[in-house]
């Protein structure tokens, strides 16, 4: 009995070890992505400083030295990256925003409902698009559609924070029992890295009316009604050519 | 070469013009001779237009056909941070997570909560705490090790508020999932979660517990502003 529990800790600071090269919140979270122009870093979304609006940043192919690896980041053309905004509850995309480089530009598509949901998609070149120019570490480009919904991409410095030479040692054991360092002592090992990031800024009134929170909605007994607002579902997902 | 011949043609036609104004002359090799307006609804792209009666001094051509067309298939995909990183564990598991839809989920919940006990397994072994001893607690949310695992599995977006305030979660105000901020220590927030126990604060580092619930880093000399609100690169 004890032996087998033993065997099973054991085992299981193995599988820790194993998985030690995550990198939250999602830069190069899985073997078949990692290194690729399909790597998805981070997803932000939050009330625009028009308080109308909602915005939605996607960073990706982290992470970028600075120098040379960030001037030579590139959009991939064969990959779509997609907003996907459930407005219904049921964590199923019903509008879509998608953004696919050509050339210098990044075009964007929507907000729409989508052709078809799921794993296989198509750009959807019968909404409203909204082209930029592909901003440089020196200039940045925004446009602004016909919709007032504002477009950006480009390289910028990564958002995300963490101490993730810690976090390492930390899951497989190795720092028990102090664990985390002292703020003085904690480093950021993001600080000096960037990403590759797409931005827009879309009013609220395109987004449809968000159901009821996903929480309150499922776990009533934890979150009464009205104790969060109602809120949109939303995911960034990439996909490649075929 | 051709920009050559246009050019002279322009000197020509401006010299003929007695206007200043010369591009409005326009030109037409065809008529071997001098001026002939070129209109921007002759349905010929003459001028200095770019297109058939566009660009120039007419309105701007419409946008080339660019092309959009084919199968897209998906490769990565994200909600919360650190969802799939955090508790999918096995390299195969993080791939499927990856290449399935939010709402196809369910089947890795036992995986998360199995991986969420091995994290505290982890360390019980290395404090020499038999592991059937320290088990993941209720957190401050009120989310047993099934239902938070049911939540981050089943569920794994951003939850976006259409009005109000921001936040991932505000330990001031109690707010969880409303979105989520540049600024939102989400590092913090998820290791509050994950280890802090129905206070919050199990293992904080103070009563010679393990600091387990902060990274101990914020965000730093990060400052954002208008949008599109990230920083200039490094």
């Amino acid at each position: 009995m004890r032996k087998t529990k033993i065997f099973a800790a054991i085992s299981g600071v193995g599988l820790a070890v194993a998985s030690i090269f995550f990198i939250a919140a999602d830069h190069v979270d899985a073997p078949a992505v990692s290194g690729t122009k399909t790597d998805i870093a981070d997803l932000f979304a939050f009330e625009g400083t028009n308080a109308n609006n909602t915005v939605l940043i996607a960073t990706l192919q982290g992470t970028l030295a600075s120098g040379d690896q960030t001037t030579n980041a590139q959009f991939d053309e064969d990959v779509m990256i997609e907003f996907n905004i459930d407005n219904t509850g049921d964590f199923i995309e019903d509008l879509v925003i998608q953004a696919v480089r050509r050339g210098d530009s990044m075009y964007f598509f929507g907000p729409a409902a989508p052709a078809e949901t799921g794993l296989e998609s198509s750009v959807i070149t019968f909404a409203s698009r909204t082209a930029v120019k592909i901003s440089t570490s020196e200039a940045v480009e925004t446009a602004m559609s016909t919709t007032n919904m504002s477009v950006f991409a480009g390289p910028r410095r990564d958002p995300f924070f963490m101490d993730f030479n810690r976090f390492n040692l930390v899951a497989s054991g190795a720092v028990a029992p102090e664990g985390f360092l002292p703020p003085a002592e904690a480093s950021d090992f993001f600080a000096d890295l960037n990403v590759l990031a797409i931005a827009v800024e879309v009013p609220n009134s395109m987004l449809g009316t968000a159901p009821t929170h996903v929480a309150v909605e499922n776990l009533p007994d934890l979150f009464a009604a009205g104790s969060i607002p109602d809120s949109y579902n939303v995911w960034v997902t990439t996909s490649r050519k075929q | 070469m051709k920009k050559m011949k246009l050019y002279k043609l322009r000197i020509l036609v401006a010299v003929l013009c007695t206007s200043l104004l010369f591009v409005q002359c326009g030109d037409d090799d065809d008529n071997g001779n001098v001026i002939v307006s070129a209109a921007c609804d002759d349905g010929e792209q003459n001028g200095d237009e770019e297109g058939v009666d566009c660009g120039g001094s007419c309105e701007p051509c419409a946008e080339e056909a660019i092309n959009f067309s084919g199968t897209y298939i998906q490769e990565d995909s994200m909600g919360r941070p650190g969802v799939n990183t955090v508790f999918s564990g096995a390299d195969d598991v993080k791939n499927n997570f990856n290449t399935t839809t939010p709402s196809d989920r369910a089947a890795f919940q036992p995986t998360f909560q199995a991986t969420l006990e091995l994290y505290h397994d982890v360390y019980a072994t290395s404090l020499e705490i038999d592991p059937a001893d320290l088990d993941y607690e209720t957190n401050i949310l009120g989310l047993d090790a099934a239902t938070f695992t049911t939540v981050l599995a089943n569920f794994d977006a951003l939850q976006v508020a259409s009005e109000g305030p921001t936040s991932y979660f505000n330990s001031t105000t109690g707010l969880p999932l409303t979105g989520r901020n540049l600024t939102d220590d989400v590092i913090d927030i998820s290791l509050i979660l994950m280890f802090g126990g129905t206070s919050g604060t199990r293992f904080d580092g103070t009563n010679n517990t393990p600091q387990l619930t902060s990274d101990g880093v914020g965000i730093g000399t990060r400052v954002y502003g208008e949008f599109p609100y990230l920083e200039t690169p490094n």
